[in-house]
């Protein structure tokens, strides 16, 4: 170690000795972020040994770490010294009716279409016994379990099975793997941990909503899926339901592992505080999200809908380890008013005969600037390697932007890359062609965004394509004419 | 139905229409020739309510109210039906869902019920028909690819979905070869009835033997010059434009 390194250790676990109070009473972790904020997470947690120092040392690698500039967005300087990066899981105050809900919310979730049952979940309102999603939480647990699905909390899989996330945490995103991995592997609150057991196809899709305890998991969620050989699993991600949260800055980390003829299909709505229409307030969202083709013939598919929070950074990605492993990437990501997204993916060509497919569908609107970057690397032993990449943008008005950025780097050259990318308009022409037949102009800007993203929206699940559809449209409410 | 009194449009500093009285009454078809660029289409497109155009003077009324005060999907709602020259594409929506979409909203205005699956699917069979479209197009993203034929039977098709009241028909014979016309026109005909009536805009007489209409009319410069019964069609046909240009220079 070296001798600045060892001074900064010594100042920093001297702060924790002293200056530094560890008061597990405490429900929130004091301001700022140092070892000590660290080893209070994980014994607030109760975590076996090897993973405090695992949080430890991920604390002391993002130390040294620079935040990176070269995502296409621009916001203020983020202090991390002035967050509080743990609060214990409040319940919510539990409210009587609908009526003592924000009523703008309500109005939202009407139009999504989504029931007075779930809105009144989503909210916080006292649900009748029968379809408390505890209740159906618990028949679902018992079902998966006789399948020997593990699918809980992360925190509880610390707990339960200590061996397969020792086996798997960090294994497809390494903790030093960039500055946003780094912090969330230093204070990942909570998340969510499925193991998909030899040769079982998960009958049902696997949501956070039927995971009990789901709730505030925090700005720091971890998730890891492992999918044994020839299993395969559904899973979806967020909801289309708007979600209010106090914290700005989010960072989480969902690593997937696939075995040999393993597949897992991974779809996320994503419709955080974007902001308002001045550009104010709105959630920072710095995600690391990879996928692991281990085995030879194994997939990993990724769909995302993304029409919130203020600023995106994600890169969904794939490493096609195995031989004839096939990487997928939908995507969709809508800006309105001031919104920021730099998202795409990463398609690593590692075995022989991989295959790669992206769909990027980017729709801008307002004053919103929405980049593309994706990487196709082809590595020297990837011999056949495949990719098709599509990458269009559809602009609303004239004051958006629109990037594509992409980078292709091939090693092989028995290698086919092809990649297409348009950009178009909406039309005033297709406009009015819809007016003239009776429809509407919102109606209108539904139908052409959803046809244009109809590639994306098919990979979801039916009843969340549904949503999502009313999702776009409700985010590009009043932004023609 | 359609009274237009005196309306002049422009767009920009460009005034395109100059002038234009016209009566149509239920049950008539009335076509409206003129050599390119003499304003048939905007005419059409005014009615339609497209914005790009300014009315600078002028009334329209249709079966009673102001046509000019509508929004255009109300224009539409209350039966006004406008084929297109150049249909527009739509990618990833179908005819069949961009039909449920416009049907449904116009039932909705006229405070009927939205169309069940059923019934939805029986009116586009009955159509389908009606028009010789097969459903593989109608699967299709809107226009995408379609051929100029294809493009110009979907609109009648749209039409015959819609039943407006009022069709206005823009060039619907070009880029027609013999077959297509006709089972278009066919189409055309078969919708005819004595509670609506159509304009049929064109600058060839070809399409009209097979849709006859009631009253011609020719427009040139923005103003209806000249207006007869169908033999002035044939008329045209044999002696061109320039006649009409050299009798209105002469007046
Ligand atoms: N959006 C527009 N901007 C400028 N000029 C236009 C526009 N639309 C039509 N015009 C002009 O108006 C005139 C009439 O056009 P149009 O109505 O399309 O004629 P027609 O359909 O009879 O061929 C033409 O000179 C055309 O160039
Ligand atoms: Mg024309």
């Amino acid at each position: 170690m070296s001798k600045g390194n060892q001074v900064l250790e010594e100042i920093t676990s001297k702060e924790y000795e002293h200056g530094w109070n560890v008061n597990l009473e405490a429900d929130e972790a004091p301001m700022g972020l140092n070892e000590g904020t660290v080893r209070f997470i994980s014994a607030k947690k109760g975590e076996p040994e090897w993973l405090l120092e695992w949080r430890l040392k991920a604390f002391r690698l993002w130390e040294k770490m620079k935040e990176p500039t070269w995502p296409n967005v621009s916001y203020p300087a983020i202090d991390y010294q002035n967050i509080i990066y743990y609060s214990a899981p409040k319940k919510k105050a539990t409210l009587n009716s609908l009526d003592e809900v924000d009523p703008e919310l309500v109005k939202t979730f009407e139009k999504l279409g989504i029931s007075i049952t779930e809105q009144k979940r989503l909210t916080g309102v006292a649900v009748d016994a029968v379809i408390d999603s505890v209740s159906v939480a618990t028949t679902f647990k018992e079902k998966l379990g006789e399948l020997g699905i593990i699918f809980c909390s992360f925190s509880e899989a610390v707990k339960e099975h200590p061996e397969l996330i020792k086996k798997y945490l960090g294994s497809v995103v390494p903790m030093n793997d960039n500055y946003f991995a780094a912090l969330n592997s230093a204070v990942f609150s909570d998340g969510s941990f499925c193991y998909i057991p030899k040769g079982v196809r998960c009958p049902m899709e696997l949501s956070t909503y039927f995971r009990i305890n789901a709730a505030n998991t925090g700005q720091f969620e971890r998730t890891l899926i492992v999918a044994d050989e020839g299993s395969y699993v559904s899973y979806l991600e967020g909801c289309t339901a708007p979600m209010r949260d106090e914290n700005q800055l989010h960072a989480a980390v969902v690593e997937l592992y696939t075995m040999k003829d393993a597949e897992i299909k991974y779809s996320t709505v994503q419709n955080w505080y974007p902001g308002d229409k001045n550009g104010k307030g709105g959630i920072y969202n710095f995600v690391t999200k990879r996928g692991l083709c281990f085995g030879d013939h194994s997939k990993i598919s990724w769909t995302q809908v993304e029409t919130g929070s203020a600023i995106t950074w994600k890169y969904p990605s794939c490493v096609l380890k195995g031989d004839y492993s096939v990487g997928e990437f939908y995507s969709v990501a809508v800006t309105n008013n001031y919104q920021q997204a730099d998202t795409g993916t990463k398609m690593i060509h590692i075995g022989k005969n991989t295959r790669s497919r992206i769909v990027s569908k980017g729709i801008s609107a307002g004053k919103s600037q929405n980049s593309y970057r994706g990487q196709v690397h082809v590595l020297k032993r990837a011999s056949n390697a495949r990719n098709h990449s599509q990458c269009d943008s559809l602009l609303m008005g004239d004051q958006c932007g629109a990037h594509t950025f992409p980078y292709i780097d091939v090693e092989n050259n028995s290698a086919r890359i092809e990649h297409e990318a348009t950009t178009s308009k909406i039309g005033e022409d297709q406009i009015f062609y819809c007016l003239q037949r009776g429809i509407d102009e919102e109606a209108a800007v539904a139908l052409i965004v959803n046809g244009y993203a109809k590639e994306v929206l098919n990979q979801l699940p039916m009843e969340f394509a549904v949503e999502a559809q009313k999702l776009l449209a409700l985010t590009l409410e009043g932004s023609v004419g | 139905m359609l009274t237009i009194k005196n309306l002049h449009a422009k767009v920009g500093e460009k005034a395109i229409l100059n002038g234009i009285d016209l009566k149509v009454n239920a049950g008539e078809v009335h076509a409206i020739m003129g050599p390119n660029g003499s304003g048939k289409s905007t005419l059409a497109s005014v009615l339609a309510g497209r914005e790009d155009f300014e009315v600078t003077n002028g009334e329209v009324d249709f079966l009673g109210k102001n046509l000019l005060e509508l929004d255009p999907e109300d224009r539409a709602r209350e039966g006004i039906f406008m084929a297109f020259q150049y249909p527009v594409e739509i990618p990833g929506v179908s005819t069949i869902n961009f039909m449920k979409t416009a049907l449904n909203q116009i039932r909705e205005y006229r405070g009927q019920q939205a169309l069940d699956a059923v019934s939805f699917l029986q009116l586009m069979k009955e159509k389908m028909k009606l028009v010789e479209i097969n459903q593989s197009l109608l699967s299709r993203s809107l226009n995408e690819g379609f051929s100029g034929g294809e493009k110009k039977r979907n609109e009648i098709f749209q039409m015959a979905m819609l039943e407006p009241k009022l069709a206005i028909l823009d060039e619907t014979d070009s880029g027609l070869d013999i077959d297509a016309l006709r089972i278009v026109a066919n189409g055309v005909n078969k919708l005819r009835n004595k509670n609506n009536a159509t304009i049929v805009v064109t600058h060839y007489q070809r399409l009209l033997d097979y849709i006859v209409p009631d009253y011609v009319h020719v427009l040139y410069n923005g103003k209806i010059v000249k207006s007869g019964s169908k033999e002035l069609a044939l008329e045209l046909e044999a002696k061109g434009y320039d006649w009409i240009k050299k009798e209105v220079a002469v007046a």
